[in-house]
């Protein structure tokens, strides 16, 4: 029923919005009273994963990012809390929660770190979410449960070293050899591969159709190499997937995928929770920013006080409120099963520029202490440059709102 | 174990404090209710311990109106099982304990746990009220509680030290730090709880015994003076002649 909290580890290099005593003192901004959109349920979701990322994650993020290394103990509080997978139905072992639960799972999670927040979107979205779309009955009651408490972990692969923005154009294959398929191929850029038990993997058959199939660890020729050398997302463990001749069982394939749409679908599922993440990255930079300007004294006075702040911190909460309430509108329009791909593309887009401007602007207010480990505001801007990027570039999403409104296609 | 925990909503802790009507009325204007805490952290989760370890269930109880089903249903998904609210605005200790009497004397709880003071206006008072109405032993302050068979040891904090107490059931208990750890609501909780009962009903004639004439703010905190750690007889002469305590 519950997650029974550990004594939060301490470190020399915790961070977070704090005080000197490295307490983490945030305050989620609601300028517009938009939680009075929510339910009590809503609210009480985001106070328990505001808790929860306080507890455990604030204290300890700030060394993991420095030293680039995934905080392993945190996969089994994830479960517990009920971050993966909380819209599967609980038959399956989610929690049978609606999508703007889910969104505000991820803004909570994102507040804390955007890499935490991406192993919990990865294992919700590109994993469970596919698994029970267009898996098999058995596929359902084989791998959800255990991937919804984070005894087994899930990466997804769609991106290739030579196709990113062009995912159709990917070369890994699936041969057809009569009782399994022979997979060939490489992705690249995986969230969570380097210690994955299992992952969703995207390839061509032999008629070029893409095909969602689960790969698992222990496979022969498949391996998962680290990247390392990231300045971004770097409590986050990124890798390869190599498949060199890997035989996977035919039961292994998902039967209901067909075609680009299907990770696409999965990329949509995931671009709505980043849309909500981005904006608890941004309300942290700006919590941290108006607390730190309202200490900080410069010329006999807080820096709060000089106008040029002011903008600063003005620009931060509009923005931050007009990201909520885009978020909101999402939402609502996704739990009546109505959201767009291209609407979800437009939150994801505009909410993750919103937060990386804002980490940017909050940098300069703590002035040096704004690129110290001391606060979070760096490990976010740093963090923020990858989610830019990643599941759709901004330049991506701008040309699916353009093909949206003109009805013609500029990608190509 | 039929336990029962009273819980009560206060303001957040970070709550702005301000009085209206000539500083006859607490403005609750954008005020965010919380559980109050020694209910919930204490009280509430010992409950749910007792309940896992021995079986049975616990009941939360709240003497409030609908604005406190959001704590309620918080409790509920915390692990209570069911809720039943007392529907009226808590007045005063006396009322509450009244409230919650006349609604427990029916249900021969075993343990009937409270928090050791609300937050808001730390009048220690419904535990005490509450076991004296049902003519049952109260154990305040309880910082460790352990049944075995229909016996609980508490420990209980007093001045400079521990009390350990042996009480049979049934029995009020209150609790503060020490006796539980904070427990966060997961997803699974938060959705079961929309399933579980929450009753509403009507409160009793109680007689008003106290009423609030005035609030008034504590003073504002003055100013710091920083003393040179080098000049400890500057320290001194600040002590003797403007704060005159030495």
């Amino acid at each position: 029923m519950s997650t029974k909290l550990v004594e939060p580890q301490t470190s020399n290099g915790t961070a977070h919005s704090k005080t000197a005593a490295g307490q983490d003192l945030y305050k989620h901004p609601d300028y517009f009273l938009v939680e009075e959109l929510l339910t009590d349920e809503h609210r009480l979701i985001r106070e328990s994963v505001q808790a929860w990322v306080k507890k455990e994650v604030s204290p300890i993020i700030e060394d993991y990012a420095q030293r680039a290394a995934f905080p392993h103990q945190l996969l089994k509080g994830l479960g517990e809390i009920g971050a993966f997978g909380p819209t599967i139905p609980v038959e399956y072992g989610g929690s049978g929660l609606d999508y703007i639960s889910y969104g505000i799972i991820m803004q909570e999670l994102e507040r804390g770190d955007s890499g935490i927040r991406s192993t919990a979107s990865v294992q919700s979205s590109l994993v469970m979410y596919p698994i029970y779309t267009f898996g098999t009955e058995e596929q359902r009651k084989k791998y959800l449960p255990k991937l919804a408490t984070g005894e087994m972990m899930g990466c997804f692969g769609l991106t290739e070293p030579d196709h990113g923005s062009n995912p159709g154009g990917m070369v890994t294959t699936i041969k057809d050899k009569g009782d399994h398929y022979l997979l060939n191929g490489a992705k690249m850029w995986i969230s969570n591969s380097p210690f994955a038990d299992i992952a969703v993997v995207w390839a061509k058959d032999e008629e070029g159709i893409i095909r969602g199939l689960i790969v698992e660890r222990g496979m022969e020729g498949f391996t998962t190499p680290e990247i390392h050398g990231k300045w971004s997302l770097r409590a986050s463990a990124t890798g390869e997937l190599v498949f060199d001749n890997v035989k996977v069982p035919k039961e292994n394939l998902l039967p209901k995928s067909k075609g680009l749409k299907s990770p696409l679908m999965c990329l949509s599922s995931a671009r709505f929770g980043i849309a909500w993440g981005a904006i608890g990255a941004a309300s942290d930079c700006y919590d941290s920013a108006l607390r730190y300007s309202l200490q900080r004294e410069q010329f006999g006075k807080p820096i709060a006080a000089f106008q040029l702040t002011q903008k600063k911190l003005a620009e931060m909460i509009t923005e931050i409120t007009k990201a909520q309430l885009l978020a909101w509108r999402l939402g609502v329009l996704k739990n009546e099963g109505r959201a767009t791909p291209a609407q979800i593309s437009m939150g994801k887009r505009n909410n993750v520029d919103m937060a990386l401007k804002i980490a940017r602007e909050a940098r300069q207010i703590h002035g040096g202490m704004g690129i110290s480990g001391e606060y979070s505001i760096m490990r976010h801007s740093m963090n923020l440059e990858s989610v830019v990027t990643y599941e759709g570039t901004h330049d991506i999403h701008l040309l699916i709102t353009g093909m949206d409104v003109t009805g013609i296609n500029a990608f190509m | 174990m039929n336990i029962l925990v009273c819980i009560c909503k206060t303001p957040d802790t970070t709550a702005k404090i301000t009085f209206s009507d000539n500083n006859t009325k607490f403005d609750t204007t954008n005020v965010q209710w919380i559980m109050n805490p020694t209910d919930e952290w204490y009280a509430l989760v010992r409950g749910i311990e007792l309940k896992n370890q021995l079986g049975g269930k616990v009941t939360v109880v709240n003497v409030g109106q609908s604005d406190s089903d959001q704590i309620i249903r918080k409790a509920l998904a915390i692990g209570a099982d069911n809720a039943v609210r007392i529907d009226a605005e808590p007045v005063d200790s006396y009322f509450v304990a009244s409230q919650i009497a006349a609604y427990a004397k029916a249900q021969n709880f075993d343990v009937i746990f409270t928090g050791k003071e609300s937050i808001d206006y730390n009048s220690f008072a419904v535990g005490g009220m509450l076991a004296e109405m049902l003519d049952i032993p109260y154990i305040s302050l309880a910082t460790k509680l352990e049944m075995e068979g229909n016996t609980a040891t508490i420990d209980r904090e007093i001045e400079g030290g521990i009390e350990k107490v042996q009480v049979d059931t049934p029995f009020v208990a209150s609790g503060q730090k020490g006796l539980a750890e904070q427990l966060i609501p997961n997803m699974r909780g938060i959705m079961m709880a929309r399933r579980k009962p929450l009753n509403v009903v009507p409160a009793v004639d109680v007689e008003t015994l106290s009423s609030i004439t005035e609030y008034e703010l504590p003073p504002a905190r003055s100013s710091v003076k920083l003393v040179d750690a080098d000049n400890p007889a500057e320290l001194v002469r600040l002590l003797h002649e403007e704060a005159k305590v030495i």
